[in-house]
């Protein structure tokens, strides 16, 4: 129960599709989604293998909350060896399509080869079959999803797209859902193109069974209870969105600004979710339409959104005169205060074009934000870009940008590469801002310390959502630690890092736990599934993933001198705000972090804590 | 006294809360498929709107079931399906002018919302309260409150 117990595997070489039982065994050591998937990949693919060559298989799966009214059980994630880092990739999604591919019997589909030709894959209650792409190859995710439901006429069928981004290979193209849901990070979307799938669609009506409804009901609400009353989960969130945390995060002294050279941002407030409730002159409408929640989410954080018709990026363009995903805290911070853009509607057509692409928000955004310090310096110039005057705070670079990249065309090619490997090209890589080649998110690791070591030790390159202790050292939860200092960091990072691996193998969204904790979260598990769900059992799960993860990481060639920061945090200090005069403190976190986990001086797991967890 | 189920859109988030709610009540499973209540998703307006069966006094459902499956529980007022009965003809589902009657697959018979006994599961499950229940003479009151208190306020401001 709660699992399907089935997988589809699909050979995209020989055309086929084919049911096999769920390893039962490994979902009890691994309990679904994240860390199962892992576990599939792990034991099918060499970690050596190119991330773009039919060797790498790709694999969506699900948690055996998905489908439940578990609040937030409508979760997805794409594992495989990201295109960006080379790493382990597990990019998780919201929106409707994890639960329709619960509905539909699955768990988890695995993809693996390559096909000759451009395909699309539909799915609808345990039946599959792989379709000629051809008419949608070339097309957006927007144009794609609407094109499938209309040609099978069905309007349920949920659809998972790659854009024109993903088919050439853009190294941060993600997978979107829904439209505007998205697997977006680590390149899963340049994995999904490399094997011809343009799409996943399905449709599922089977439904979603569990062990003990009596107890999960029980559970379920409870659960519900704790987020509706916490002032996060129940207020913050719904009213503003992730978008809450501009101004808090600006004020910490903590947002990462011009390709991180600063760490406060002048034209926060121009993008914080304040504004985007602020009625514009044009139509005396806000930016804001509504929130909306993803399936079974008693939070409903998503933002939809509309830009101004007035606006120079949409002025001549109805088709863009339409609410849709709106700005989220990550895109804004990247399109924004990476770039020095500080222009609402701009930053907001930005997001709708990475949606309507597939190419991840951070990493573009971060990517232009290294490309303009670039071409300040002079390293790039109009003749390489194309034309484009990459200065910071173009609105017009951004937005031009944004779409050149997402169809991989002229400057926006390069753009694609990812500021790793384009400021290899251009001999500057101290001014690429990634871990383990993923760019940063939106926490700069001076002004909240505990950041630093979670980027550092991300098993898919820079990334909060692994780690996410701007809840501690920011907002206090689930208590308060000092953000400007190093002590006991490493524990904290380590606890949110497994904790944090249970949610994601769940089937659950990782913004529950600003008000659950595992206390709460594993009633729901132990009782929509068979045998021992208990908290301590589940965060052993949860650190066998991350050490499964590791191993990964080491046998693809990662090593200890990837656990690391770039120069500008370990040696600039911050220049304002509370964070002034800090540089990332990772030397003194790293070292207590090993120890902890049980791995070596070089970050290799010990053969006793490999026992200790069964791998 | 009779109620009714009133359906406030601006608040809906589309969660679907109420799609599961449903049909774990009439199917016991989580299956939004087999839900009585639908939630659209308009999304270039990004509006949500949950709908589903009024209870219609005069139930085109009911005159034009051949074998009479369809009847007037009396204590709701809820038209419900008798599965013993339904042949799954599915001439309600066309006579239904606002298409709440459907046809399920799997049993053969055809569904719609029975108001779970007189205790709607979607309106208890609603974590917005975008679904209420309230006595069938007054669904319009929230509404008239609402514009009441526009209308003193404005009154309250000249003065």
């Amino acid at each position: 129960m709660a699992w399907t117990r089935k997988i589809l595997r699909v050979d995209l070489a020989k055309g086929t599709c084919a049911d096999e039982p769920l390893n039962m065994e490994w979902a009890n050591k691994y309990l679904g989604q994240r860390g199962l998937g892992t576990k599939y990949l792990v034991e099918e693919t060499d970690p050596k293998v190119d991330p773009l060559s039919p060797k790498n298989k790709m694999i969506m799966a699900t948690g055996p909350l998905t489908g439940t009214p578990a609040s937030t059980a409508g979760r997805y994630s794409v594992i495989t060896k990201g295109a960006l880092t080379g790493a382990i990739a597990c990019s998780n999604s919201g929106g409707f399509f994890g639960n329709e591919m619960k509905n539909a019997g699955y768990d988890m589909i695995i993809f693996e080869g390559r096909s000759k030709k451009p395909v699309y894959l539909f799915v609808c209650d345990g039946e599959a079959e792989l379709l000629d792409a051809k008419s949608f190859w070339g097309t957006s995710v927007w144009d794609t999803e609407e094109g499938i439901k209309e040609k099978h006429g069905d309007p349920l069928i949920r659809v998972a797209s790659i854009g024109v981004s993903g088919e050439k290979g853009v190294k941060f193209a993600c997978i979107v859902n829904d439209m505007h849901r998205a697997a977006g990070r680590s390149g899963v979307g340049a994995v999904m193109g490399s094997k011809n799938l343009k799409a996943v669609a399905i449709r599922g009506t089977q439904g979603i069974m569990v062990d003990n409804y009596a107890k999960f009901m029980k559970a379920v609400a409870k659960g519900k209870q704790v987020l509706a009353e916490n002032a996060v989960t129940g207020e913050g969130l719904p009213a503003m969105g992730t978008q809450v945390l501009m101004n808090v995060i600006n004020e910490t002294g903590a947002l990462p600004t011009h390709n991180h050279r600063d760490s406060q941002f002048d034209g926060a407030g121009n993008i914080s979710a304040e504004a985007m409730a602020v009625p514009r002159e044009s139509d005396g409408k806000p930016n804001l339409v509504t929130n909306a929640a993803c399936f079974a989410c008693t939070i409903a954080c998503g933002r939809i959104s509309t830009i101004d018709r007035t606006h120079f990026t949409v002025v001549e363009r109805p088709e863009y005169h339409v609410a849709s995903g709106g700005l989220e805290y990550e895109a804004a911070w990247a399109l924004g205060a990476a770039t020095g853009v500080d222009d609402l509607d701009a930053l907001t057509f930005a997001n709708f074009i990475c949606n309507e692409q597939g190419i991840d928000p951070i990493s573009f955004g971060a990517t232009v934000g290294a490309a303009m310090e670039m071409y300040e310096t002079g390293i790039l110039t109009k003749k390489k870009t194309g034309g484009i005057a990459l200065n910071f705070g173009s609105a017009e670079a951004l937005t031009e940008l944004a779409e050149l990249t997402g169809t991989g065309e002229g400057f926006g090619a390069e753009i694609g590469l990812g500021s790793k490997l384009l400021c290899e090209k251009y001999e500057c890589p101290e001014l690429s801002m990634q871990v383990k080649g993923q760019e940063f998110p939106a926490y700069d690791s001076r002004g909240i310390q505990g950041m630093g070591l979670g980027y550092a030790t991300a098993n898919r390159g820079a990334c909060h959502l692994r780690s996410y202790t701007v809840a501690s050292e920011v907002l206090g939860i689930p208590e308060k630690t000092d953000p400007l200092v190093t002590d006991g960091k490493a524990g904290l990072v380590m606890a949110f890092q497994d904790a944090t691996a249970v949610v994601d193998s769940a089937g659950i969204c990782v913004f529950t736990t600003f008000a659950w904790g595992m206390d709460d979260i594993a009633p729901q598990i132990d009782a929509a599934c068979e045998g021992d769900w208990s908290v301590d059992n589940l965060m052993k799960v949860g650190e066998r993933v991350w050490n499964l993860e590791r191993k990964y990481n080491l046998a693809a060639g990662f090593t200890s001198k990837d656990d690391t920061l770039p120069k500008r945090l370990l040696k600039d200090a911050a220049k304002t705000g509370p964070a002034k005069g800090l540089t990332a403190g990772l030397d003194k976190m790293l070292p207590e972090y090993y120890q902890l986990r049980g791995w070596s001086k070089d970050g290799v797991p010990s053969n006793e804590t490999l026992s200790r967890l069964a791998l | 006294m009779q109620k009714s189920l009133v359906i406030y859109p601006e608040k809906c988030t589309g969660c679907l809360q109420c799609e599961m709610a449903c049909s774990y009540e009439g199917e016991g499973i989580f299956n939004p498929a087999k839900s009585r209540i639908k939630v659209f998703n308009f999304h270039d307006q990004g509006r949500f709107v949950p709908y589903t069966c009024t209870q219609c006094d005069e139930a085109w459902c009911l005159h034009a079931c051949p074998v009479d499956a369809i009847t007037v529980d009396l204590a709701t007022g809820a038209k419900v399906v008798s599965d013993d009965v339904c042949v799954g003809c599915k001439v309600c589902t066309i006579a239904c002018p606002f298409g709440t009657v459907n046809y399920n697959q799997t049993t053969g018979k055809v569904i719609k919302c029975d108001l779970c006994g007189g205790d709607p599961e979607c309106v208890k499950i609603c974590p917005t309260d975008a679904i209420a229940f309230v006595e069938a003479g007054s669904t319009g009151f929230d509404k008239m409150r609402a514009w009441a208190a526009k209308t003193d306020a404005g009154a309250q401001a000249e003065a």
